[in-house]
């Protein structure tokens, strides 16, 4: 390989790319425009969820009990309705997640049997939320009952102890303390924006000089494959490393997401990403001599792989078996492990040997298969 | 003008079939590619990995331990021999939740005071750290509920019959229990359609631009509004296809209920496909290369999944990202397809998004034909 040859034909891509100033805008600014609507954009946290209720006694203890819902910060009492009807249009049109179904005799059982029963009637539409909606809603219940519990003790003359409930969850949460969902996602979306530019940038590079021709040109030209192949790569390699800076930069100091690890981690373990990526987009572009069918199987390897296998928001462990072992095949997750790792938990390279070792065969492989392929193509 | 327009989508047809590539991409992947979602998208919190230390090793601390084991929600991994052990599982990922049993619980217990239970929980995956702590919170409640009862027994037992309490009868509708899969299928049919069809549609015209053939069509008589229909009706009707491929797939495989009719699902599908193409026709009229068309479709893409409620749910985002979501197709899509499948619900509740999705479409087009016209100028 000569260095000059290299160098001559990494300026060309590098004038190629600068004459297509727009392509290289959207390479910059979409790490930002991403990290901005994700960061703001994705929670799974659930406040203020909307509820209606469906009062059917509208006695003391039933109006004590919908206080309570009115005062949890998770829920947002909108209004009472009067019949099924008007609750079930309400859940059909999304005006509210939460029906809280009073009995006609709640406080009549409540008081002279004892155990009453309150529906809760959940969209389950989305089972994430119902989920959260329901858990809040059985707090806010057991809260009342336990109080209900209590006092009637009391009123009865009996042991009721230190008053409070047998046995109370003395909860901490490691690692993301306010358990701010911004802080699990900002380092899975870094992997992901820069999963998305990296094969952006490099999975048309060789289709085009096909489709345009211009292709036959550089093989009248004493460069050889390798070096067609590391100078188209370094100028994206630049930019991509660009973008992960950008990327780096924003979550710490606008989103104040905590940074752990060291910057040498980071770097390094972010550029072997990098080549891997790239790598992808050359192979691809090698295989596939229209830009439409490069586009569209770059699409199809990226995008929504690295959105729903990478593990940024789906976590791996609760997928089954078969799609689990797939998932081992999507290099992004390798790079969503390391940088929630070095983020969160402030762990060295050593402690990520696994991902780091997956990613370098990955890069090795990639690059030996995107060589062979280029120079086959070339014969032809 | 009809005629013209038939010989456009000939072309179109046969360029399509031409590219083997682009062609391939069609039918397999999306297939494969929901299958394999169908299964990944999941926020279902199982088999929680969990670490128990109990330092009170007394029959009630015991039985509260065996509530963590003898239930599907948490699976225990470990049961750790000291402190130290609890916190290094937990830092090196063994763990998600660990639980400590204090020397003193079962004492507490039965003098009628509160006996705190220790929970330690990895927070790094907040979603998953809120159900866990819900799960904790569910045994332990129980657990509370059974013992003072059992004590009652013990201490009152003509009280115990009158023991007030509130229980509270959850009613799943439309889901009842609470399957990620019903809630994921249709998104993952909006979300694959709309990936394919735009990155077809957006590069359409830009093809013929770059390679030179534009100019070549332009001195033929059609008219650029033929020319445009030419473009994006072949387009239209694969991606009809697509969501038919996938979506019977989807239902079929997952046994997700279809509760709407199939007019409304064709109603809908139509409109989503026609404001997806008004975004790859403006994409393909600002653009040049095919590069570009492909940066910009990205750039379309990655942000139009993203605030279309397909994983986050639209109600948790802030305000001005709220509305920023209105000009998302995706957005009123997904609504239509759960409204569909789940709800059952027809055009009296999901004529908004309709609208929208509408209203959309045609201010799309509108520009992007302006733009075409001058384009060509």
């Amino acid at each position: 390989m000569s260095g000059n040859r290299l160098i001559a034909m990494a300026r060309k891509e590098l004038i190629q790319i600068r004459r297509d100033p727009r392509s290289l805008l959207i390479a910059l600014l979409m790490p930002i425009m991403q990290l901005l609507l994700l960061g703001y954009g994705i929670s799974l946290d659930a406040k203020h969820i909307p509820v209606y209720a469906y009062d059917q006694e509208g006695s003391q203890d039933s109006q004590a009990l919908l206080k309570r819902f009115q005062a949890s910060e998770y829920f947002n009492l909108v209004t009472t309705v009067d019949n099924y009807p008007q609750l079930a249009d309400a859940i059909d049109s999304d005006r509210c997640k939460l029906g809280i179904v009073i009995p006609f005799d709640f406080s009549e059982r409540l008081r002279d049997t004892g155990t009453t029963a309150v529906q809760a009637i959940v969209d389950g539409t989305d089972d994430n939320t119902a989920n959260l909606a329901m858990g809040y809603a059985r707090a806010v219940i057991s809260g009342f009952s336990g109080e209900f519990q209590r006092d009637w003790l009391a009123r009865q003359g009996l042991p009721v102890g230190g008053g409070g409930p047998p046995v109370s969850v003395d909860t901490r949460v490691w690692f993301n303390e306010d358990l701010e969902s911004r802080n699990f996602f900002i380092p899975g979306i870094v992997a992901l924006v820069m999963a998305l530019v990296g094969a952006l940038l490099t999975s048309l590079t060789v289709a085009r000089e096909w489709e345009r021709g211009t292709m036959e040109q550089l093989i009248s030209t004493p460069v050889t494959p390798k070096e067609v192949m590391f100078g188209k790569l370094i100028p994206y390699f630049a930019i991509g490393m660009l973008d992960a800076l950008l990327c780096l930069v924003m979550g710490v100091w606008w989103f104040e997401v905590p940074f752990r690890g060291t910057l040498f981690s980071l770097f390094t373990t972010t550029a072997l990403f990098l080549i891997v990526v790239l790598g992808v987009g050359f192979m691809i572009s090698v295989g596939i001599r229209s830009q439409l069918g490069a586009s569209q199987i770059a699409l199809l390897v990226t995008l929504l792989p690295t959105s729903l296998l990478s593990g940024y928001a789906f976590p791996i462990d609760q997928m089954p078996a078969p799609v689990r072992a797939i998932t081992y095949l999507v290099y992004s997750r390798y790079y969503v492990t390391i940088l929630k790792a070095i983020f969160l938990k402030g762990v060295g390279i050593r402690a990520l040997s696994g991902p780091v070792f997956a990613l370098s065969v990955y890069a090795v492989a990639v690059g030996w298969f995107a060589m062979r392929a280029f120079r086959k193509t070339l014969d032809q | 003008m009809l005629r013209r327009i038939l010989h456009m989508l000939i072309k179109e047809f046969l360029q399509l079939r031409r590219d083997k590539w682009a062609r391939f991409q069609l039918i397999a992947p999306p297939i494969i590619q929901m299958l394999i979602f169908g299964y990944a998208a999941t926020f279902e919190v199982n088999r929680v990995s969990t670490a128990i230390i109990d330092f009170d090793h007394s029959p009630e601390s015991r039985e509260l331990a065996a509530r963590f084991t003898g239930n599907g929600r948490f699976q225990i991994a470990e049961l750790a021999a000291n402190r130290n052990q609890l916190g290094d599982l937990i830092d090196r990922s063994k763990v998600a939740v660990a639980i400590q049993i204090n020397p003193q619980f079962a004492e507490l217990l039965r003098k009628g005071q509160t006996a705190p239970l220790q929970v330690i929980v990895d927070g790094t995956n907040s979603n998953t750290a809120l159900i866990a702590m819900d799960y904790v919170n569910q045994i332990v409640t129980r657990f509370g509920d059974e013992y003072k009862r059992d004590y009652m027994n013990r201490v009152a037992p003509q009280y115990l019959p009158f023991l007030p309490a509130v229980q509270m009868e959850q009613r799943p509708w439309y889901n009842p229990d609470l399957n990620s899969q019903w809630f994921f299928v249709p998104g993952v049919i909006g979300s694959l359609t709309l990936v394919t069809i735009l990155n077809l549609t957006a590069f359409a015209i830009v093809r013929e631009r770059e390679i030179g053939t534009l100019e070549q069509i332009m001195v033929t008589p059609i008219r650029p509004i033929e020319f445009i229909l030419g473009k994006t009706v072949p387009f239209f009707f694969v991606g009809l296809a697509e969501v038919a491929l996938v979506a019977v797939a989807g239902t079929l495989w997952f046994s997700v209920p279809f509760r709407g009719s199939l007019l409304v699902m064709l109603l809908g599908s139509s409109l989503f496909l026609i404001s997806v193409q008004a975004v790859g026709l403006l994409i393909s009229t600002l653009c040049s290369t095919q590069q570009q068309a492909f940066a910009s479709g990205f750039f379309f893409l990655t942000p139009a999944f993203t605030l279309s409620g397909f994983a986050f749910p639209i109600a948790s985002m802030p305000k001005a990202m709220q509305l920023l979501t209105y000009l998302d197709p995706l957005r009123y899509y997904l609504v239509i397809l759960r409204g569909i499948f789940l709800k059952g619900t027809g055009v009296a509740v999901l004529w908004p998004q309709m609208f929208g999705m509408a209203l959309l479409g045609a201010i799309l087009l509108a520009i992007s034909v302006m733009r075409f016209h001058k384009s060509l100028d």
